[in-house]
């Protein structure tokens, strides 16, 4: 006789992993969202009880916050492009140029990273400063009274130093992109009757895309929030968002006018951190159909 | 090592009745030599190059010429003192163990490597000092080195575009090469979308499309798994066929690739060429113990020659046992040499024991599905025989009698620098 037996379905056990999201969300609230939602409400409040959009609408309108986004954009993009430049130039020579010393001029570039960002401000200010050796040579060697380069204190100088600081930014997934690229394929190119300039431009540029892309994000959400270097630079007429933040909290006391710039600038680093995002995931989707 | 001198053939390209044109060998007008100054002419498959079509004949194929060429990192001497000609046409083959200096000879014909001393001719161009991109050769490398991002009829039009050729050229030759290859209905494919033999065919296509005046070819089929290296042996060996004029230094590990594909073959050992000469000729005379054991499997036994014989044999003393056996090298009476017998030559003596030249004491037996394998020990030195499976194997410990044709068994200089 055939015997039927019923399989009895065995209790789940309870999962408690989801429990795990807790713990990091509460710092995250604690240290991250409250005070960000404070910020927020003394833009909407103005240390009143009275929501209004008043703040934003002075404030964003002003001459002040107009000039102070002109020029945060303006170093933002022209840095990053210098960025980009010079670290894709630099990392060429250093991946595909064999000299002696380039393992240790890559390292030595690495350690950038590890200085202090207005170090390099200060170093600049000592050769292109006004007394700055370069300045005092030609004083003397030209006999004149006054320091005849200035550029150090103008939107150019700050880009120079941003340029300075953040170049190693761009080149470390560079030569790491770099160091993925097959030296066959360089060879097999040249054989084929590539020059150097086109094989940069069709082998190793096309390779490189999604390291420039990284470093070129990552350049420009740090240098439109730099705050050290432009303060260190002094430059006069060269306010960007985070220095106009700080005169206003620290030198004015006008917090609400600061957490005003603050939600703007935040803006601004979340709408190129989106950007960034989105020319990722188009990179990849391209890069999945093929095209890349 | 005699210096070379660098032979031309002009007209080696006989046409293929029936057969469309191959891509790279040399049409009417086309010329050689990949020098500046080039100059694509109107129709499409006109290729002309400037001042280099005035030094090669039309029609002419070139060959490859190493006139002393050592190449040194510092002390280390990785390629030393190396001459040797690949014929217009020819498929020479550079054998070696790693670090034998047989890439290095290929690169340094690339111009990836420059030689510290001596000259390198593509034709009857010295090239020794022309950059890669200059050289007008084409190069196919163990891991293909496709341009991951570029579909397969941009990877072999790449060389077309780098040489500033005209559209339509590159819309004649571009599927001319891939169908050559069997690649025509993979052409929109990009790389990562192609099986390994199908991305070599398609390295292949690139190379040769540029028509280029020598084909380097560099362990192309060692990254292939062993059905399809097979396959793609037949492939080049018909591609040879079909492009006859085509010149072809191929380095590989692999001595079946070599036996099969190459004219001549050159074996390399710590940089240097310890033997040269036809694939017939180097297996079945090797003139050194290297060379016989590299290239295909050799039993080498130690001999003492005696006296020629008028008939082309020599006898020789192995311990007490008379053998015969061919004197290809001239060695002197009296010599201590290697009677080299390919283990495919030595046969089971069926008749009467004591008649047979040599008798052994066979330590394994392997069964290789087409062929039986008998590891035997004679006189203290192991031998090899392989034959057709047999029906009754002989077991270990057992004594078997064997004989070979004196015609099959050469004799080895021990030392011999070939």
């Amino acid at each position: 006789m055939a015997e039927l037996s019923v399989a009895v379905p065995r209790r789940a056990p309870r999962d408690f992993a989801g429990l795990w999201i807790g713990p990091p969300l509460l710092i995250l609230a604690g240290l991250f969202l409250y005070p960000l939602a404070l910020i927020l409400r003394e833009t909407l409040t103005g240390g009143t009880a009275v929501l209004s959009l008043g703040h934003f609408a002075e404030v964003l309108g002003s001459a002040l916050f107009r000039t102070a986004l002109y020029h945060t954009i303006i170093i933002a993009l022209g840095s990053t492009a210098g960025c980009l430049a010079l670290g894709f130039v630099f990392s060429l020579i250093i991946a595909f140029v064999p000299f002696p010393g380039a393992r240790l001029l890559a390292r030595l570039i690495d350690t950038f990273i590890a200085l202090p960002t207005f170090l390099i401000a200060l170093a600049l200010t000592f050769i292109y400063g006004s007394a700055g050796l370069l300045n005092e040579g030609l004083m003397r060697l030209l006999h004149l009274d006054l320091p005849p380069i200035d550029f150090l204190y103008s939107q150019w100088g700050v880009i120079l130093s941003e340029i300075t600081v953040y170049t190693p930014f761009v080149m470390r997934p560079l030569l790491a992109s770099f160091s993925l690229i097959e030296p066959a394929q360089i060879e097999v190119a040249s054989s084929l009757g590539a020059r150097p300039f086109r094989i940069i431009r069709q082998i190793i540029l096309p390779a490189a895309l999604p390291a420039l892309l990284a470093g070129g994000s990552l350049c420009l959400l740090l240098t439109v929030n730099e705050f050290g270097i432009v303060l260190f630079i002094g430059a006069k007429d060269v306010i960007t968002l985070p220095l106009l933040i700080y005169d206003k909290a620290i030198q004015e006391f006008d917090y609400t006018t600061a957490c005003v710039i603050a939600v703007a600038n935040i803006g601004l680093s979340l709408g190129l951190f989106s950007l960034y995002r989105l020319a990722v995931s188009r990179f990849e989707d391209r890069r999945h159909a093929g095209l890349v | 090592m005699k210096v070379p001198t660098l032979p031309s053939a002009a007209n080696h390209h006989p046409a293929l009745p029936g057969n469309p044109p191959p891509c790279p060998s040399s049409q009417a007008g086309e010329g050689s030599g990949g020098r500046r100054g080039r100059v694509w002419e109107g129709d499409a498959g006109g290729l002309r190059r400037g001042k280099a079509a005035a030094s090669d004949p039309a029609g002419a194929s070139s060959g490859i010429a190493f006139e002393d060429v050592t190449v040194a990192y510092g002390a280390l001497v990785v390629l030393d003192s190396l001459s040797l000609v690949v014929k217009p046409g020819e498929i020479v083959a550079l054998i070696g163990p790693s670090g034998s200096g047989k890439t290095t000879a290929l690169r340094a014909v690339a111009g990836f490597v420059r030689p510290t001393r001596g000259r390198i001719l593509i034709g009857e161009r010295d090239v020794t000092n022309v950059p890669p991109h200059d050289r007008n050769i084409g190069m196919v490398v163990q891991n293909y080195a496709l341009f991951p991002h570029m579909r397969a009829e941009e990877n072999v039009a790449f060389g077309l575009r780098a040489r500033r050729a005209p559209d339509a050229v590159l819309r004649e030759r571009v599927p001319e090469c891939l169908r050559m290859v069997g690649m025509a209905a993979y052409a929109k494919r990009y790389p990562r979308e192609l099986s390994g033999g199908q991305q070599q065919r398609v390295a292949i296509a690139r190379a040769l499309a540029i028509r280029p005046q020598v084909l380097l070819l560099d362990e192309p089929l060692s990254a292939l798994d062993a059905q399809i290296r097979r396959s793609m042996l037949e492939e080049l060996a018909r591609l040879h066929r079909d492009l006859p004029s085509l010149t072809v230094l191929y380095v590989t590990h692999d001595q079946t690739e070599a036996l099969t594909l190459a004219n001549h073959i050159g074996i390399m050992r710590d940089g240097k060429l310890v033997a040269f000469g036809s694939a017939q000729s180097l297996y079945r005379h090797p003139p050194n113990r290297f060379a016989a054991e590299f290239l295909g499997r050799a039993n080498l036994l130690p001999v003492k020659a005696l006296v020629s014989d008028v008939g082309g044999l020599t006898h020789v003393r192995f311990g007490d046992a008379p053998l015969l056996a061919r004197n290809h090298h001239g060695l002197p009476a009296g010599s201590e040499c290697l009677l080299c017998i390919r283990p495919h030559d030595l046969r089971i003596h069926a008749g009467d024991p004591a008649t047979a030249p040599l008798r052994g004491t066979v330590r394994a037996v392997q069964w290789q599905g087409e062929m039986h394998s008998i590891a035997l020990e004679v006189g203290g030195h192991p031998l090899r025989l392989t034959c057709a499976p047999l029906k009754a194997p002989p077991e270990p410990g057992e004594m078997l009698a064997l004989h070979f044709d004196p015609e099959d068994a050469t004799l080895v200089p021990e030392d011999g620098d070939g």
